[in-house]
């Protein structure tokens, strides 16, 4: 991974860095990207700023923005961009419909520990499909590419389809695409180091992606000092 | 890697006709349904339940091919003719409890006991207009009928106090 923390007195390297698509993929879905920054930052308690922030945004989340959410540019991309491959969005909602769907359900934005909260954070305010990796699991370079003939998924049983398009390494996908995690490659106790990762599509406009990175690595690292 | 980027096209999409622009097109199209969808739920929420639901086309994330996103689109599509046929019958019903309304505060003796809630009308929140007697029974020997507005939603501590 090529972040380089030590020029920044974030601990972070603010500029995210820009993945790349499988050209034939990037084809068939322009606006489409992969981006991510990487902070020091291991899972744990969120410490009570983080949570009081949750609780400030559970406060001004009603039902009503739940309601019009799907009709918000951004979410809007998102549901238009699983329906483009194949996902139905109101049973594997995005990550901001999950969390409004949460947020109703349980009365509040609850804690989950970092880095979720960060997570939860970042993407209720923006909109933008945030996920995290740990970093030092990773290998070079993500993408977003389909799989081929033969790769599965770290951890899950049998063979991907082939076509199936991941989040993927330089040596093997760590991800579905919008789904699971391979095994290992999550953040786990022990990891140090996180890798915040956006996905784009399009109609989601690149300076929501990059607010949307910052806010989230900025809270996990306030909440690593 | 190398192999992974030689790849031109992933596979069950290559056919003899480049049908990639049909694809765009027909993404456009989900898309704008989609967005339409999603207006016609909003406005329906609350006063009539419109079928939304599209199932899944594929079990995992992949490149659709043309058949599969014009079922997608048809699906859509029908959710979206259906939903403006249910909303548009909502309104119809709608407009005719308003009309009723208007006759009942015009004519309360006309429509005894007659009750239209403010769900009938397609507004939010609680509230009833009754057409009920004056006094009881006084007011039903005399003819003495009245619409009486409903003080709307019951207060959390009168309902607490209940409980």
């Amino acid at each position: 991974m090529s972040a380089d923390a030590s020029e920044s007195n974030l601990g972070w390297d603010p500029a995210p860095t820009q993945g790349w698509v499988a050209p034939h993929i990037a084809a068939e879905f322009p606006g489409l990207g992969i981006s991510w920054v990487e902070v020091d930052g291991h899972p744990g308690r969120s410490p009570e700023p983080v949570r009081r922030r949750l609780r400030d945004l559970s406060d001004r989340f009603y039902g009503a923005q739940a309601i019009h959410m799907r009709e918000q540019p951004i979410p809007w991309a998102y549901r238009v961009f699983y329906r483009q491959i194949g996902l139905d969005p109101d049973r594997a909602r995005t990550p901001v419909e999950q969390l409004a769907f949460d947020r109703i359900r349980d009365g509040a934005f609850k804690s989950e520990g970092m880095p979720a909260d960060a997570l939860t954070v970042a993407i209720v305010e923006t909109g933008v499909a945030l996920r995290a990796f740990d970093a030092d699991r990773l290998q070079g370079s993500l993408c977003v590419r389909d799989s081929a003939p033969g790769e599965s998924l770290p951890g899950q049983p049998g063979e991907l389809s082939q076509g199936t398009l991941t989040i993927a390494d330089e040596k093997r996908p760590v991800a579905l695409l919008f789904g699971e995690t391979a095994a290992g490659y999550g953040v786990e106790p022990a990891s140090r180091r996180l890798a915040i990762v956006a996905v784009q599509v399009k109609g989601v406009p690149q300076i929501a992606v990059s607010e949307a990175l910052w806010m989230a690595a900025a809270t996990v690292e306030a909440a690593n000092p | 890697m190398t192999d992974l980027l030689a790849r031109e096209s992933p596979m069950g999409l290559r056919v003899g006709v480049d049908e990639r622009p049909a694809r765009v097109e027909l993404r456009r199209q989900v898309g704008r349904l989609e967005r339409e969808l999603a207006g016609l739920l909003a406005e329906g929420f609350g006063r009539v339940t419109v079928d939304y639901r599209v199932a899944a086309v594929a079990a995992a994330p992949r490149v659709l091919d043309l058949g599969e996103l014009e079922q997608l689109r048809d699906e859509l599509a029908e959710r979206v003719a259906d939903a403006r046929v249910t909303l548009r019958e909502q309104a119809e019903v709608e407009t005719q409890n308003r009309e009723l309304l208007r006759q009942m505060i015009a004519s309360p003796a006309d429509f005894k006991w007659a009750i239209v809630t403010r769900d009938d009308l397609g507004l939010p929140s609680c509230g009833a207009w009754h057409s009920r007697p004056r006094l009881g029974p006084i007011g039903m020997l005399m003819g003495w009928w009245r619409v009486k507005v409903s003080s709307g939603c019951p207060l959390s501590g009168r309902l607490a106090a209940v409980e």
